[in-house]
């Protein structure tokens, strides 16, 4: 608390801060030391499975969970004892929460009218939400004679008519069936393009994640595990959890010694040529080498790749747009994605490759990325 | 599919009207539902018989009841026995019937049950949403308090209410009241309130409500079912007590039960068994009445109260 007097943070460029948070449930910790920027305008997702403090994060961010030490600023103001209606944040929730017993107009003004915004300013700041969320048809209805996906717009539209500068979702997408989500999705995007706002999102869908965001952070027990755009994340992850966790099916780990510049397994030797290393080399060491199941080729793509091997054909399952196959690669169970013209059948072996480059290499002990 | 059905119907040719099709067949007079309606009808019966030979003794003139043909319907109708009952017995040196009792009964109905049901649903809101420190020690200490036996505690209210000059005041038996309803309806309150969806809770945060906003426009309009449970216990609780009305007020403002009795239960002349029923079925109509109304709402809140977190 006495930061705030000692070194009051002036920042222009950053729309929110989270400086050392810490959030403790008696003797649980759930958020622990937790430092993170979001840029102006920037849409953030916070990743990962339930319990990971995601949801408590954006709380916290909210003003809903009062933490147990640490700062938040939004807009460069702190506002860590800050009440929730002054933050200058909307909320989006999973299940709606929409007021029942109010119209949609009413719930849509129902935060305006607390803030005492003249009759008019209301009118037209509403006026403009449902125009852009198209829900103009639905202002005289109560929640519940609207659809799922129409709930969400106005809940949406709710933390729209507030003029925030940030935007808080929490899983907003996750009651809806997969057709409206992935609508919605897109709907969202859309959204954000147009306002411009800072937006910070909370989800366990990658896709969602993947699709949406400038940057991900992907959480695991109240720590942020990695903080990149969706391509940073997918391709160059900075640990095993996150290289396991993002991608689905996840990436095939194989086990083996680095040993002059190529990673010596069971009966394969992998040159890493072309590999961008993200520290010294393990030399003589024991390693975890990862490969994505997409990033394993087969058929007439084989001359393009530097390394070669065979699989053995265990389970296919035809996906439509793509063949997923279960086989045996370096005496250990790898996934791999083909294209849906393959025909291949269990008992088969066939020859397989990939290219070192797109693989990543981990120190079984600290779990980081090499 | 097709196959199947083409099977079956050459291999059982001629059964195919008994073929299962559509909805099950079920018998009416199964041995299931004779056991059932029976046991309702029986049970019916039973509670229904008293209430039949009180509404029939009520109707009837003195010499018909004193012919002991209990069960018989009145062979001339009258009502005299409930214009006596209301307006004419006597308790005591009154004698305007139960009429006093009831207008007594009204003055201690309306606020204790108002007041009672403000406080309470208050309770219930804060305990649920608003946890404070030692909010939970401060709930199971309230909710011990619906376990002591009343009659330990006659003596000292009986004491306080004479020290704060309440005592034989209406106004004390509605403190009273209002007292000891506080356990059961914050109870019912809390658990309310408690299974409303706390993002609803939250988003009204960020919408900018503080705790008497968020009461009045959003937990307050959706608690109807509850408020009808919470109206329904308190007016027949407090409408049928005794102990409380006899023991805290004295004869001109004794409540309608403690007048009941007294007419039931004089000693002196004739026992008019017809204007006894009649009067008790007088005392009885308001909670009855209430529970007619309030009918589908009533269980719809007795399930949204059921005992939660």
């Amino acid at each position: 608390m006495t930061d705030t007097m000692t070194n009051p943070r002036q920042t222009t460029e950053h729309s929110v801060e989270i400086r050392n948070l810490d959030l403790s449930f008696g003797a649980v910790k759930v958020l622990r030391d937790l430092n993170l920027d979001i840029r102006d305008g920037e849409f953030l997702v916070l990743l990962g499975s339930s319990g990971c403090g995601k949801s408590t994060l954006l709380n916290c961010i909210a003003g809903l969970l009062e933490v147990t030490d640490g700062q938040i600023f939004i807009k460069g103001k702190n506002v860590t004892w800050a009440e929730p209606s002054a933050r200058g944040i909307g909320m989006v929730f999973q299940s709606y929460a929409l007021y029942p017993q109010m119209t949609v107009e009413g719930n849509l003004s129902f935060g305006l009218k607390n803030a005492r915004v003249p009759r008019d300013e209301i009118k037209s700041r509403i006026k403009r939400a449902a125009d852009i969320l198209q829900i103009e048809p639905l202002l005289k209805r109560k929640p519940g004679a609207l659809s799922g996906g129409q709930r969400q717009r106005v809940a949406i539209g709710r933390a729209m008519v507030r003029d925030v500068d940030v935007f808080l979702f929490d899983e907003p997408l996750s009651n809806l069936d997969a057709k409206l989500r992935a609508d919605l999705r897109v709907e969202l995007k859309r959204l954000h393009e147009r306002l411009d706002n800072t937006m910070i999102y909370v989800t366990h869908d990658q896709i969602e994640a993947m699709t949406l965001a400038d940057r991900i952070a992907i959480m695991k027990g109240g720590a942020i595990m990695q903080l990149g755009t969706p391509a940073e994340i997918y391709n160059r992850p900075q640990n095993l959890y996150v290289a396991d966790f993002i991608g689905s099916p996840s990436m095939n780990f194989l086990r083996g010694t680095y040993r002059d510049g190529a990673v010596h397994g069971a009966d394969m030797m992998v040159p890493m040529d072309g590999y961008a290393w993200a520290g010294d080399w393990p030399e003589g060491r024991e390693v975890i080498f990862g490969i994505r199941p997409e990033h394993i080729v087969t058929g007439d793509r084989l001359p393009s790749v530097p390394v070669k091997t065979e699989a053995r054909i265990d389970l296919v399952e035809p996906m439509g747009s793509d063949t997923l196959v279960y086989a045996q690669m370096d005496g250990r169970d790898v996934n791999i994605r083909m294209e849906g013209t393959a025909e291949v059948r269990p008992g088969d072996t066939v020859p397989v490759g990939f290219n070192p480059a797109r693989a990543s290499l981990f120190d079984p002990e600290t779990e980081k990325r090499l | 599919m097709s196959n199947v059905s083409d099977l079956n119907m050459g291999a059982i040719a001629g059964q195919i009207d008994s073929e299962p099709r559509g909805p099950r067949p079920r018998r009416r007079f199964s041995r299931a539902n004779i056991f059932i309606y029976g046991t309702l009808l029986l049970v019916s019966v039973y509670y229904l018989l008293p209430l039949y030979v009180m509404i029939v003794t009520s109707l009837k003139g003195m010499p018909e009841i004193r012919m002991g043909n209990v069960f018989g319907p009145p062979m001339e109708i009258t009502f005299e026995p409930w214009v006596k009952a209301w307006a004419e017995a006597c308790t005591g040196i009154n004698c305007d019937g139960l009429s006093r009792g009831f207008w007594n009964s009204v003055q201690i109905l309306v606020p204790s049950v108002l007041l009672s049901i403000v406080i309470a649903s208050v309770n219930g809101y804060a305990l649920s949403n608003w946890k404070f420190r030692g909010s939970e020690l401060f709930f199971t200490i309230l909710i011990i308090g619906a376990f002591i036996p009343y009659q330990t505690m006659l003596y000292p209210i009986v004491i306080m209410l004479r020290e704060i000059g309440l005592m034989g005041d209406l106004g004390g038996l509605v403190l009273v009241h209002t007292v000891f309803g506080m356990p059961i309806l914050t109870l019912l309150f809390r658990n309310y309130f408690a299974s409303i969806p706390e993002e609803l809770f939250k988003a009204a945060r960020v919408d900018g409500a503080g705790f008497w906003g968020i009461y009045f426009q959003i937990m307050l309009p959706m608690a109807l079912p509850i408020l009808v449970v919470a109206v329904i216990l308190q007016v027949t609780g407090i409408w049928n007590d005794f102990l409380f009305g006899v023991i805290y007020t004295k004869p001109e403002t004794y409540p309608m039960t403690v007048q009941l009795n007294n007419i039931v239960n004089s000693v002196q002349g004739v026992k008019e068994y017809n204007v006894n029923m009649a009067a008790t079925l007088l005392t009885g109509l308001v909670p009855l009445a209430i529970y007619f109304v309030s009918g589908k709402l009533f269980v719809r809140g007795i399930a949204a109260g059921a005992v939660k977190g």
